[in-house]
């Protein structure tokens, strides 16, 4: 049996799974279609979230960017766990008390005001519109590294499956596949993170392996991590336990992704899904119980590929390079310029050469030969650098390194495959609630019956899976990768304070909770904007990025919202009600409109 | 309608005074455990702390200590929560 035939076997048998659930678990009425009917047990709804929240470019990129960022990537670590303790403690079980389907729900009705409602339906498009863009490019590349198919083959085939759950089957099909997807996901990132982690360290458990010794066959153990500063340091690399961020910098992007993370759309309504608060208390701990087994693992595996990458390649000769540098060369993902002409490869900071390689092929009269490097024609730098990696394979190319069995790297590949169609369904509910709830229901034409509503949300949900398809087949260059900062920075900067201060403040109205939005939101937007397309320099304001901008939003939201709120009459009686009964948890009840 | 809404006021607010309590030691916490010691303090306990195995302190405690200090934190949020709910008589149905 050959690596195709595993390939196409666990994709296959995983889609048939996926399909299996979303044809027992159509969804007829609002409340199965937008909470599965609010009776979802914190175990299950535990996993469903870890999997929604776990996305392709977590599953598939995060230890690649450790591998290459050492102690820099723990900004991403400690981020995505960190901000589901704001999102319990603050956010989750005062919203579920609330009982509303969705997050604009809250904003509308606690500030009294459809432009509120407005201001949340953009903010959720746009984050999950920049999100479920990746999640189908995502798919798309699985796919054609995988089949050898066109991308956007890939991109329609990976659509098709989520319409079939996600649009038939709303929150109902989407909870039970994400249970399948957290399995296969799990099971695909921790079973080759072990065996690399007896290959290098003989220790089992990963977590040890990373603090304990490098001490593969025939070799004297020393520690793993000064092993991995030292290499780095003699390369030319910073070291990998102290990194290069700008302490002020490191801390707003941790901050803000922790922020964002509570304040995304997509994590808050899962928990809305669950029978009481105290469900929801119960359901946070098991996501991020599930969350934690691969972000944990995630370290160990970077440590591991970087390690592996500069001792296997480095002052390696060419044709006795490790048959995974070949095979992920000619897929482009790999390459090597002999710079010294010495046949020997080195590794060392900086780009070997100018963007991604770009091989001369067969048509322009160039002929390769045996034992001969593909060549490119892309312009060279003038460092010592002569190989080009892309960091993304570091997971896809780990069970290869360790040379595990064929059907492991199968089940990688499921797992990367689980990982986008999770999410992309997650985020697909909030899109297409946003349209058919807080827009049609809610703004537009309040009589609506709940069948026409339950419709609208399909309509919905295929409309924007065809934007998301087509953005993924033709994704706007660099674009994408740069505005997925934008969807943290703007949950940070506009859904989480504002959520907050309705729950945390009688006082803030409807002027105030408008205002610090859109000064929120146009800080952030404006920061992004101005340096990722607009300027050329990076003079950036007290050394914080446009990554980390989304805290100094969310600063400015607090302050012009409270500011306005001192000045503006009080919010009526009703809601400083309403405010009071959602801080006890008493008769959380199911959800209603 | 609800039944909360009943209660004297001066039990929600002595229920919602003590839950304050709690959210804000949870986050101090959770803010010490990460923001404070995987980056603020981090050089400083990478010197004068233990290394855990052959790990740095603070580097330790950014990729793995930190996320394993979160896993503690909503523990302990939920037993402490669900404490004061049963104390105040907010406990819901399924809790004995």
């Amino acid at each position: 049996m050959n690596q195709d035939l595993w390939n196409y076997l666990f994709i296959g048998a995983s889609f048939g799974l996926y399909i299996l659930i979303a044809l027992r678990t159509r969804a007829a009425t609002t409340k199965e279609y937008y909470v599965a009917s609010g009776g979802v047990s914190p175990l299950t709804n535990g996993m469903a979230t870890a999997a929604d929240w776990m996305s392709a470019a977590t599953f598939i990129s995060m230890a690649g960017s450790i591998a290459a960022g050492g102690y820099d990537a723990s900004r991403f670590l400690m981020g995505w766990t960190g901000g589901f303790v704001l999102l319990t403690a603050l956010i989750v079980p005062y919203l579920r008390k609330f009982n509303k389907f969705t997050v604009t729900d809250f904003l509308g009705d606690r500030f009294y005001s459809n432009v509120a409602r407005t201001v949340g339906v953009i903010c959720a498009v746009f984050i999950c519109m920049t999100y479920i863009m990746g999640q189908m490019r995502g798919v798309g590349l699985v796919f054609s590294r995988l089949f050898g198919i066109e991308i956007w083959l890939g991109v329609l085939i990976g659509a098709a499956i989520v319409f079939f759950y996600a649009g038939l089957g709303g929150m109902k099909g989407i909870t039970y596949t994400q249970v399948a997807q957290y399995c296969v996901m799990v099971f695909a990132y921790t079973i080759p993170a072990v065996f690399v982690s007896m290959l290098l360290t003989g220790n089992v458990i990963p977590q040890l392996g990373l603090i304990g010794d490098y001490a593969p066959k025939g070799a004297n153990p020393v520690p793993l991590l000064e092993k991995l500063n030292q290499l780095n340091v003699e390369l030319g690399f910073s070291s990998y336990t102290d990194g290069s961020f700008e302490k002020i910098d490191m801390f707003c992007i941790t901050a803000a992704l922790m922020c964002g993370t509570a304040g995304l759309p997509h994590v808050i309504v899962r928990f809305f899904t669950v029978k009481s608060v105290k469900a929801v208390r119960k359901s946070a701990c098991w996501t991020l119980l599930f969350i934690a087994v691969i972000y944990l693992t995630a370290p160990a595996i970077g440590a591991f590929s970087r390690t592996n990458l500069m001792d296997k390649v480095d002052n390696c000769k060419y044709v006795e390079a490790p048959e995974w540098f070949t095979s992920w060369e000619d897929r482009g993902l790999i390459a090597w310029v002999d710079k010294n002409n010495d046949g020997i490869m080195q590794l060392r900071h900086g780009a070997a050469f100018k963007g991604k390689p770009v091989y001369k092929t067969e048509d322009a009269g160039y002929e390769r030969k045996e034992n001969e490097p593909r060549a490119i024609t892309n312009v060279l730098t003038d460092n010592a650098n002569e190989v080009f990696y892309e960091s993304d394979i570091l997971v896809m190319a780990n069970p290869e390194m360790a040379k595990l069995p064929m059907w492991v790297v199968a089940l990688v590949m499921a797992g990367c495959v689980a990982a986008a169609l999770s999410t992309a369904a997650g985020l697909l509910l909030v899109l297409s609630t946003s349209i058919s709830h807080d827009l049609l229901k809610k703004i537009v034409s309040p009589n609506m019956s709940d069948k026409q509503e339950v419709f609208s949300a399909r309509i919905a949900s295929f409309s924007f899976l065809a934007i998301a398809v087509y953005f993924g087949i033709n994704p706007p260059s660099e674009f994408v990768a740069k505005t997925v900062a934008f969807a943290f920075g703007l949950a940070a900067s506009s859904f989480f304070p504002t959520i907050l201060m309705g729950i945390f403040s009688k006082r803030i109205n409807r002027e105030g909770a408008i205002a610090g939005m859109v000064a929120g939101i146009g800080l952030t937007l404006g920061y992004i904007v101005y340096f990722q397309f607009v300027a050329d320099h990076k003079n950036y304001w007290f050394g914080i990025s446009p990554e980390g901008i989304g805290f100094l939003g969310m600063l400015l939201n607090f302050a012009v919202a409270a500011a306005v709120s001192a000045v503006t009459p009080p919010p009526p009686q009703e809601i400083v009600d309403m405010v009071e009964s959602i801080r006890t948890p008493q008769d959380a009840g199911s959800a209603t409109h | 309608m609800n039944s909360s809404q009943q209660q004297p006021d001066s039990a929600k607010d002595r229920y919602w005074k003590q839950s304050l309590h709690v959210v804000y030691l949870i986050l101090g916490i959770w803010a010490f455990i990460s923001l404070g010691c995987g980056v603020l303090f981090r050089e400083l306990l990478d010197k004068i702390m233990p290394n855990v195995g052959h790990a740095p302190f603070g580097f330790w405690m950014a990729q793995q200590g930190a996320i394993i200090g979160f896993l503690i934190l909503l523990f302990i949020y939920m037993v402490v929560m669900n404490g004061l709910d049963r104390r105040h008589g907010f406990g819901e149905d399924d809790s004995e």
